[in-house]
């Protein structure tokens, strides 16, 4: 393909184009940040949307998706953002701290600031980093040579979000809460950074509430998970909305580090949740998980890279999907064991149950491997109900409807419990209910 | 393990080429002019007194060539192939049309013979050892020399022959299916292939006959700078079997040698073809210089019901190997088969793999693929397996190993699964690893040495596969893998 070529741009593309222009002087930043604000635009420019035709968008077409592309959303307003959140339950009824950016802003009004900082967790706005001295280093891809469409859109409209800093050697008490708050329509380009010092430990719930109405919503979530440091990491993307759900992780994890999350999908017209995992210390486990149910004429896609750059690391991954109506479900896997990342250990498993005869799965678990003393194995399942196991619930009374329910459940949550975060295992299971009751 | 001197020696004195089939056969031959034109073709054709509607059909494939561009999905890198500095048309010049074996040129038959292709003798056993019969047509250069047992095939009413010779004697058969399974615009090297193919072999099973012998082709290239495009075409009728045997080889040349190949396989109600390859190609020599590159287009179509198309192929040559032998199944309850084996060592490059599309209600599919990689090369198995939405209960069973030797070589599996069916049942799995070392530990022990013990874990390693293949192929294909691996160890 002739990268020079110039592409006719799509009436999103127009609009986004048009969106920069009229939101970079408002946009945070040094001048450092706006060039590559800049650069991340020009991507966008010459290579439009990312689409079928890039092989990491092959079956998740966001330039045919997005139809049009609303402007930024504006300041939130805190009475407003503040009953959103109250009414929201994704996780349940459990202890913890919150913290809250709403509109693609860091309201430490409405933030537990002082409780977390009396813990040795110190909360930064990102709108404010950028225009600093650190600013590039937040917005400058941690993953050299990610030339991912959906990052570029980001940094283009980076709005802000909020630095969590764990002080090293400490463990947070409670769990802390990300809510991501929308008090008005609009696109949002939120880009959060989590910092585990040595030994420290978080646990990270991560959900969202209330409408973008036509706006995409685009998060870039940078974990730098220090030498010792853990996290565990529980992602809720649900809600019905028709805007695209944009969410990019990108984990950096030092030696006898470990990283642990869940990414749990329901109810988008249009999901991609993407995660870049690199190994830089060796000794370290990353261990990934996947819940995705869609239903409809939706799209959600789990796509995942995992970089063996240094030797001795484990990862695994488990994803579950369950598909109902004509959605379509997507799994992109890939672990790259670099030549020199001897003794790796990696394993990847996705399962697809579809519910209906409309539903289409696509899997594609890769590996890539240059080391030769390596464990790496993949499997790949997607089939519907069996019908023994519902014949022998509903010989023993159960209704059909309620059998398959319980058999949706079980599926699921094999990678829920495997998961292992007991606080949050109640709270997903409830959302597997509340969408299987819509379906 | 520590690397003793002795060892280093040994392996030294082993190289990397084994390739015994390394020779270079000095026989006149005719070139047609180099380079890609509608002169060129238009010669070609010319040359194999073709009907005009052939000569169109490949200028119109050149055509929609030109309007191409190379695909560069695949992991193989290799300089970009001058397709104008090429012979399209190389034949051994003794060949107007050989009665019977006397007649051809005696070094062409000292060429098979090296190659373990005893023409001959295979006739004198024919009434001893009337199970083991094989018929061969052998393909030398871009022509096809000789085709053995052509009478008694005839009498059980098979046609196989080469194909320019059907497209003289049953050019209706050959209009009628031709580019149906392989479309003249499929991709970038088939495209090619159809513009420029010089020969290869037709095969035709008639309804309810199952076929006496195994039908065998064997393809060399010998001239330099030539590009061999050969096109093979086998049509079941119904209830038909056939088993087709295809082995590979060529000189040990520098510079590198283009193979652009199309295989059509057309299989109607309950018929059934059972598609063998041994590729031997010349891989390159030990700094990876020469070798063939091996980009071929193999696709059955299961168009009838219960039919069933099996591929098996042991790669061990070729310096870039781009194939997917693919089935689409298009019948109700039909099947099909992919099983393979690629080795590769050096600086070998293979980007492999199947793809099974099913269409069919009931269809049913399995993989079996093993990667073996040492050296320095690089190993990718790529497959795609998709059920469309009326393909209910369809399935699926896909497994792919790879094993690694030695640490600058890469394996890679991409697959790629789509289900648009629930109640297609999918499995695939998947695992890479390298030799274990309890596995060396106890053949050591046992007094194997490390080669032998490699040797025979490889052997382990692929026997599902081996299992499948004909008997003549199976021991062949077991010594290739084994001297394939020569050197990969120590």
């Amino acid at each position: 393909m002739n990268a020079s070529a110039p592409i006719k741009h799509t009436q999103a593309e127009s609009d986004l184009l048009e969106r920069f222009d009229r939101a970079k002087d408002g946009l945070a930043g040094s001048v450092a940040v706006k060039a590559l604000r800049d650069a991340a635009l020009g991507q966008i420019r010459d290579r439009g949307l990312p689409h079928r035709r890039v092989e990491e968008y092959k079956y998740s077409d966001l330039r045919a998706y997005m139809k049009s592309a609303a402007p930024l959303a504006g300041a939130a307003d805190e009475a407003e953002a503040t009953s959103l959140i109250e009414t929201q339950d994704g996780f349940g009824d459990i202890d913890r701290y919150r913290i809250v950016v709403a509109n693609g802003s860091f309201l430490a009004g409405l933030s537990d600031v002082e409780a977390l900082a009396s813990e040795g967790v110190t909360l930064t706005s990102v709108a404010e980093a950028l225009a600093g001295e650190t600013g590039t280093q937040l917005v400058a891809s941690p993953k050299s040579g990610l030339t991912d469409g959906v990052v570029a859109l980001n940094t283009a409209f980076l709005q802000g979000g909020v630095v969590i800093t764990v002080k090293s050697g400490v463990e947070v008490s409670k769990p802390v809460e990300l809510v991501q708050v929308a008090t008005a329509k609009g696109a949002q380009a939120v880009r959060n950074r989590v910092e585990l010092g040595e030994g420290a430990k978080l646990r990270l719930l991560e959900t969202f509430a209330g409408d973008t109405g036509e706006g995409e919503l685009n998060t870039v979530f940078d974990y730098d998970i220090a030498d010792k440091a853990a996290l565990a990491a529980t992602r809720l993307i649900v809600g019905k909305t028709d805007a695209a759900q944009l969410f990019t992780t990108i984990a950096t994890l030092g030696a006898e580090a470990e990283l642990k999350s869940l990414g749990f999908i329901a109810g988008p017209q249009f999901t991609r949740n993407q995660q870049f995992i690199n190994f830089t210390g060796e000794n370290s486990e990353a261990k990934i998980y996947g819940v995705t149910m869609a239903g409809g004429k939706s799209l959600a896609d789990q796509t995942l890279i995992v970089d063996h750059v240094v030797p001795n690391c484990n990862s695994r991954e488990f994803f579950k999907t369950v598909l109902d109506g004509e959605a379509k479900g997507v799994y992109q896997g890939r672990i790259n064991v670099a030549q020199h990342a001897q003794k790796t250990d990696g394993e990847m498993m996705t399962q697809a149950l579809l519910l209906s005869e409309d539903a289409e799965m696509a899997n594609k678990p890769e590996l890539e491997i240059f080391a030769d003393d390596v464990l790496c194995a993949h499997g790949a399942t997607s089939g519907q109900i069996d019908e023994d196991l519902l014949f022998y619930l509903r010989a023993r009374g159960i209704p059909e409807d309620e059998a398959k329910t319980l058999l949706v459940l079980a599926f699921l949550s094999e990678a829920i419990e495997e998961y292992g975060e007991d606080d949050v295992t109640e709270g997903l299971e409830a959302r597997v209910r509340d969408w299987l009751a819509d379906h | 393990m520590p690397a003793v001197q002795e060892t280093i020696d040994k392996v030294k004195a082993i190289d990397v080429d084994q390739y015994k089939y390394g020779f270079v056969t000095d026989i006149e031959s005719d070139r047609g002019a180099k380079g890609l034109s509608e002169e060129t073709v238009r010669f070609l054709s010319a040359k194999k007194n073709e009907p005009e509607w052939m000569t169109e059909w490949r200028l119109d494939a050149l055509r929609r060539f030109q309007q191409m561009e190379e695909p560069t999905w695949a992991r193989v890198s290799y300089p970009k192939i001058d397709l104008d500095d090429l012979y399209y048309w190389a034949s051994p010049k003794s060949v107007e049309g050989p009665k019977s074996l006397d007649e051809v040129d005696p070094e062409l038959l000292a060429t098979y013979e090296k190659l373990g292709i005893p023409l001959q003798e295979q006739e004198i056993l024919a009434g001893v050892e009337p199970k083991n019969r094989v018929a061969v047509d052998a393909v030398f250069d871009s022509v096809s020399v000789v085709t053995t047992f052509k009478e008694e095939l005839k009498k059980a009413g098979v046609i196989f022959c080469s194909i320019s010779e059907a497209l003289r004697e049953y050019p209706d058969l050959v209009k009628k299916y031709l580019g149906s399974v392989v479309p003249v615009t499929d991709n970038y090297y088939a495209t090619l292939n159809s513009a420029v193919f010089s020969d290869g072999s037709f095969v035709y099973i008639p309804e309810g006959v199952r076929c006496p012998m195994e039908l065998s082709t064997y393809f060399r290239i010998n001239e330099q700078n030539t590009g061999q495009f050969e096109r093979t075409l086998i049509i079941a009728e119904k209830g038909a079997y056939v088993s087709y045997l295809e082995g590979c080889t060529a000189p040990q040349r520098d510079e590198n040698q283009l193979h652009a190949a199309v295989v059509e396989l057309v299989a109607l109600d309950d018929a059934e073809i059972k598609y063998s390859t041994v590729q031997n190609w010349f891989p390159g020599d030990k700094d990876g210089k020469g070798g063939i590159y091996n980009f071929v287009t193999k696709r059955g179509d299961c168009r009838g019901k219960n039919s069933k198309i099996s591929w098996t192929q042991v790669e061990t040559g070729s310096a870039i190997t781009w194939k997917y032998p693919s089935c689409i199944l298009r019948g109700e309850n039909s099947r099909g088969e992919f099983y393979s084996i690629a080795v590769s060592n050096g600086y070998q490059q293979v980007d492999s793999g199947t793809k099974m599309i099913h269409l069919g209600k009931n269809s049913s599919s399995r993989i079996i693929s093993k990667g073996i990689s040492a050296g320095k090369s690089q190993n990718t198995y790529r497959g795609l397996v998709s059920a469309h939405r009326k393909a209910s209960h369809a399935r699926n069973f896909t497994q792919c190993d790879s094993l690694l030797i030695g640490q600058d070589c890469g394996a890679h599996t991409v697959p790629y699964i789509e289900s648009k069916n629930a109640s297609a049942q999918f499995e695939h799995e998947a695992t890479t690893s390298k030799i274990s070392d309890d596995q060396m530990f106890y053949c050591l022990q046992r007094g194997l040495s490390e080669e032998e013990a490699v040797a025979l874990i490889v052997n382990g390693f692929v026997k599902d596969v081996i299992q499948q293949l004909p008997m003549e192929f199976a021991v062949e294909a077991q010594k290739l893998i084994s001297i394939s691996l020569e050197g990969s160890v120590g």
